[in-house]
């Protein structure tokens, strides 16, 4: 995957509040780099790669963490 | 705040909702007045139990066959093929249950649409299932359908007409060729699409809601065709019918046949009607609204439904907000749902879930109140979008 990616603790928050986090964050990071959210929302899972199309970022996959996944995303615009 | 402002009088669908606009007619409608005039007129005259020899007895049972006989008209079969049940929901699992005790030599999968409702979807996993994934537009992919009806130890196999959350018709009848092909019967719930418009033959059993087309609650309806290998999943059901064992609701079930033969009449002039104004709401939706992911088929639709899903906006949040402002809608969003998982239909499409809204329009929405709802919407989720501080982002 990927080496130490910028990491967003998103764990307790609600949808869509991961995927404003995310969405604050990618414009913030040089293009080519990957930004994880850390969250446990049920629709994290669903709603970050829709962000993803819908933005045209890259979702590269999900990482199963101890107590929340992992979503990566590479910043491609 | 008076809801019922109507007095029996026939009227409009409007007394019944005055307080609101009822956009949420997916979920059920209010009772059209021919199905309130049949029920009053059936309680005075249908309240005895059918199987007796009886004078009462025989004119509920004269009830009871008309509404059957009006039902099998509407759905194209024979009265000897319609069974009633207490909802919807029982209707489909009761049809599915029934092939999987009828068939369980062959095996107990069910492979069904990941998009069917939640109470086809809590029947099938009572035992093991092979869902079959559907594209962005919320459409089953048939070829996937078809191999996984031919996989061995499928003893039925389950889709839904058309989506009850974004509208996409499925292709039933491809479907049903497949199905029959491999030999396994086909479960159709067409709750969404009875009343509404046609649905394609080749199945073997169909389940159908009452509420859902203007009937009351509390009746539901199964279709088993001739030469289904289904057997009563009730204990104690009489041989040779498919009704639910125990006393019939007798004057709803005569108040769903009398409003589905007067919505089946008007059908096509209020599918015309409602398409041109759900096609309204998406297209002003879209040019409206920005960061709007409209869902679903454009085309290959419901007349009466619509989704769409705004970004960084709390589903619960917009639908209190489009409630003050007097619009009752639907939401697939996870906060409203009491397990606070989103809709699995979003989530099989991989369409945005959150801020979402599903609007459904019944026979007496106007022009309007949809021209009122398209004037505000822009409004209430700029406004969200602005507390919420993501207005640009």
């Amino acid at each position: 995957m990927t080496e130490s990616p910028d990491v967003l603790d998103c764990r307790g928050q609600r949808c869509p509040l991961p995927v404003i986090a995310l969405a604050r964050r990618v414009p913030t990071v040089p293009v080519g780099a990957v930004v994880r959210v850390l969250a446990d929302d049920p629709a994290a899972a669903n709603d970050i790669p829709a962000w993803c199309r819908l933005r045209g970022q890259e979702f590269l996959g999900a990482v199963e963490a101890d107590d929340a996944t992992g979503f990566d995303v590479r910043r491609v615009i | 705040m008076p809801l019922l402002l109507g007095s029996g009088v026939p009227g409009r669908y409007r007394r019944v909702v005055a307080a609101q606009t009822y956009f949420d007619a997916a979920a059920g409608l209010p009772p059209h007045p021919v199905a309130r005039q049949a029920m009053l007129a059936a309680a005075e005259d249908g309240w005895a139990d059918p199987a007796k020899l009886y004078g009462q007895g025989r004119r509920a049972r004269q009830l009871l066959d008309a509404a059957r006989e009006a039902v099998a008209e509407q759905l194209g079969v024979r009265a000897d093929e319609i069974g009633f049940c207490a909802s919807g929901t029982a209707a489909a699992q009761a049809g599915m249950q029934g092939v999987r005790v009828a068939r369980q030599r062959v095996g107990a999968t069910v492979a069904h649409s990941a998009i069917e409702h939640s109470s086809v979807l809590y029947a099938a996993g009572q035992g093991p299932t092979a869902p079959v994934p559907v594209d962005r537009l919320g459409r089953v992919d048939t070829e996937a359908f078809a191999a996984a009806v031919r996989a061995p130890g499928v003893a039925v196999a389950a889709l839904i007409s058309a989506s009850h959350e974004v509208g996409t018709v499925q292709p039933v009848a491809a479907v049903a060729e497949a199905c029959a092909g491999a030999g396994v019967p086909l479960l159709v719930d067409a709750a969404q699409s009875v009343g509404r418009m046609p649905v394609p033959g080749g199945w073997s059993l169909l389940s159908a809601s009452a509420r859902k087309w203007g009937g009351p609650a509390g009746v539901g309806v199964l279709a088993v065709r001739k030469g289904t290998r289904w057997l009563p999943p009730w204990p104690g059901a009489e041989p040779g019918s498919l009704d639910q064992p125990g006393a019939l609701n007798l004057p709803a079930v005569v108040g769903a046949a009398a409003a589905l033969r007067a919505v089946c009449a008007a059908a096509p002039d209020q599918a015309a009607r409602l398409s041109a104004l759900v096609a309204r709401i998406r297209d002003q939706v879209a040019a409206t609204v920005p960061d709007v992911e409209i869902v679903g088929d454009p085309v290959g639709r419901l007349p009466h439904l619509v989704t769409f899903s705004c970004l960084y906006v709390d589903g619960e949040a917009l639908l209190h907000a489009l409630d003050r402002a007097g619009f009752a809608v639907s939401s697939g969003s996870s906060c409203t749902a009491s397990t606070l998982r989103p809709s699995h239909v979003l989530e099989a499409m991989g369409v945005l879930s959150h801020g979402n809204v599903r609007v459904s329009l019944h026979p007496d929405t106007t022009e309007e109140e949809v021209d009122r709802f398209l004037d505000v919407l822009p409004g209430l989720v700029g406004r969200l979008r602005e507390e919420a501080g993501v207005v640009g982002l």
